[in-house]
């Protein structure tokens, strides 16, 4: 008999209405390990929504997201990240008055287990875990490509590095599920390149599934496995690259009917 | 290497302080009977006021969230302790203001009142926070105004000490309340109150604390997204903030011979009142701890200089008249502050002794990049 392998992500009829916009409709989806799914639809579909759902944002109206086949029902964003879903923002949201290693830092703190005693008496359990957390952010940043810009403010980074610093936070909190929104809008191709290469080292090294919502669709087509496409909060297909790209009803909502 | 770096700075921050504390103090030894009533007073109210200036500035500058109510945490500080003392003094546990017991007591009822005002805190705090902005203005505005009026009408706070009376008139010549001796024989308690308070509020904002509690300031919803409890954090925040403003409610306790609702209400009009520790905290720098401490003493000292200041006198006559209305000085100053560094005096930067020969590059570069602005600014108007 073969194994039942419980998928990392799950959702089951995920669905949410502001007042009477069903916004996202039975969303379904599984994603196991070391996976890169697309979400792509028309521009208000519903994706970011989708997102929202998946990390507690929004209070689904019906369904579920199971992480590991544990239901995450009731959960604050916090707590969804601590089981394990990690996200990056459409319209960047960095701490900015933070350095990049100090962004880093802060999605850290959940695996810090130094008490208020520890810090104000400095002990060596304090210094430990700084040190273990400077260690790890700089490793971080190095995958991105931020290393050397690790002590300057955060808003004074370049937009497509700003993007980057969000991921290198994103992967901070020790993810299982990724979720990446439009981490490539706004990039010039060789930024989008080293972005490319930078989102195949994290799921190479983590083994981490990802869902990336992306516009670009020759980055989609490219590195994803599968891909699945959502308008007017419903999907309208799922599948590998080139069935999405042959499929009449994506045609029809990307150009418009 | 860095982390040695910083050490050096703080300890040659922590050896000027010890130094300028010891001129203070050796001034008010050596300087005679009348700058002795002028130096212990005036060290006492600027030791209180530092600290509650840089615990409010933990909710302002670093949490980010407004709260209009701090001076309502000292007077729960300052009863508290008051109370306490009373009562130990009442039991016959001490007679005169010295020696092992009086120490003891003095420092139970300082822990007393930081403590008790922390359990405020955290009542106030865990629904309060909920709210942002305006309404958590309000909301700790309101606080402030009823935490004053509850204690005015508590029976056991009132002149006959714990049995009746009204808050308002002398509550215990013979607790905590100093004579203008004691206050300068325990002007070390004020000077060591600070630098411990100030400590803990280092280590505090240099931690995983600090960095949870700005990361919310900067960003509530991407805080969250990276595994930061909100709540908790705010909470958390909030409750130390108020145990330190339970602390100086002590030392008020301490430098005062009468206690009286009225000198937390919201409408004192002397420099301790909610509204103005808030200015203190802009003008020094939201974010800045160092920039709380500076703005504390430069405020303190001109307010002392306006009401006690031989230079007003020395002024033309309009501009003296100008100084008979304090409120309208502070003002100007603060609009002054605030149209040349927006950001307070430090901004987020933390004051270090050795910093001060980059000083003149760095306002160097401050003009130039104000003249630059300008004529950026001039050139966008042309062309639009
Ligand atoms: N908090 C909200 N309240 C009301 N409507 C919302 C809210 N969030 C999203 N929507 C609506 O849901 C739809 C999907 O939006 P979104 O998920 O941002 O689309 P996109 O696919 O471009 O990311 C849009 O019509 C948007 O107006
Ligand atoms: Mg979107």
């Amino acid at each position: 008999m073969a194994e039942v392998k419980t998928p990392v992500l799950e959702t089951k009829h995920l669905g949410i209405s502001f007042g009477g916009l069903h916004a996202v409709q039975d969303f379904n989806i599984q994603m196991n390990a070391g996976e890169l799914v697309g979400l792509i639809g028309p521009n208000g579909a519903g994706k970011t929504t989708v997102f929202n759902l998946l990390t507690g944002v929004y209070v689904p109206t019906e369904g579920t997201v199971l992480l590991n086949g544990v239901p995450l029902n009731g959960k604050k964003t916090h707590q969804f990240v601590e089981a394990g879903i990690a996200r990056t923002f459409q319209n960047i949201r960095l701490f900015n008055d933070m350095t990049v290693i100090e962004n880093v830092k802060v999605a850290c703190t959940k695996d810090m287990h130094y008490s208020l005693l520890d810090a104000t008496f400095r002990t060596p359990k304090f210094w430990k875990a700084e040190k273990e957390v400077t260690d790890r952010a700089m490793e971080l940043l190095e995958i991105c490509g931020l290393a050397d810009k690790a002590d300057i403010l955060s808003s004074s980074l370049p937009y497509g590095q700003q993007r980057k610093l969000e991921i290198a936070r994103a992967l901070a909190t020790n993810m299982k599920v990724l979720l990446l929104d439009e981490p490539a809008a706004g990039m010039n191709p060789t930024e989008t390149a080293e972005l490319l290469s930078c989102i195949n080292t994290i799921r190479d090294r983590f083994g981490v599934a990802i869902l990336l919502i992306e516009h670009d669709m020759s980055l989609v087509m490219n590195v994803c496995e599968r891909i699945q496409v959502i308008d007017y909060g419903l999907t309208i297909a799922s599948g590998l690259p080139e069935e999405i790209a042959n499929n009449p009803r994506v045609i029809a909502a990307y150009l418009g009917e | 290497m860095k982390q040695n770096r910083i050490k050096t700075r703080y300890l040659v921050n922590f050896a000027a302080l010890i130094v300028l504390f010891a001129v203070v103090v050796g001034m008010g030894m050596l300087g005679g009977n009348t700058m002795k009533l002028k130096i212990a007073p005036s060290v006492w109210q600027c030791s209180y006021l530092i600290i509650m200036a840089a615990s409010l500035n933990l909710v302002l500058g670093f949490l980010g969230q407004l709260s209009l109510g701090h001076c309502g945490f000292m007077a729960v500080g300052a009863y508290a302790a008051a109370l306490i003392s009373l009562a130990f003094q009442r039991a016959g546990f001490y007679t005169e203001k010295a020696g092992a017991a009086f120490f003891l007591v003095l420092l139970i009822s300082i822990a007393a009142a930081g403590v008790s005002a922390a359990l405020l805190g955290l009542l106030v705090g865990i629904p309060a926070l909920r709210l942002k902005g305006d309404y958590l203005a309000i909301i700790t505005l309101g606080f402030g105004m009823i935490i004053v009026n509850v204690i005015n009408n508590l029976p056991f706070c009132g002149q006959q000490g714990l049995s009746q009376g009204s808050a308002s008139s002398a509550l215990y010549a013979s607790g905590l309340g100093f004579s203008n001796d004691e206050k300068m024989q325990y002007l070390w308690v004020a000077g060591l109150a600070v630098i411990l308070c100030m400590t803990c509020m280092f280590m505090f904002v240099r931690s995983k604390y600090g960095r949870a509690i700005r990361a919310i300031r900067d960003n509530e919803i991407a805080a969250s997204a990276s595994g930061i409890n909100v709540s908790y954090y705010k909470v958390l925040t909030f409750t130390i903030s108020a145990f330190f403003a339970g602390i100086t409610g002590a030392l008020y306790a301490c430098c005062n011979a009468a206690l009286a609702t009225s000198s937390f209400s919201f409408t004192n009009g002397s420099i301790l009142n909610s509204v103005f520790i808030v200015v203190m905290v802009v003008v020094g720098g939201m974010g800045s701890l160092t920039g709380s401490v500076i703005a504390a003493v430069v405020l303190f000292l001109l307010n002392y200089t306006i009401k006690n200041g031989a230079w007003v006198s020395a002024l033309p006559a309009f501009l003296q008249n100008v100084f008979t209305y304090p409120m309208l000085v502070y003002s100007i100053a603060l609009i002054i502050v605030i149209m040349f560094r927006p950001r307070g005096i430090m901004g987020s930067r933390e004051f270090a002794l050795c910093d001060i020969p980059q000083w003149p590059g760095r306002i160097k570069a401050y003009f130039t990049s104000r003249a630059a602005g300008k004529a950026a600014r001039k050139e966008g108007k042309s062309h639009g």
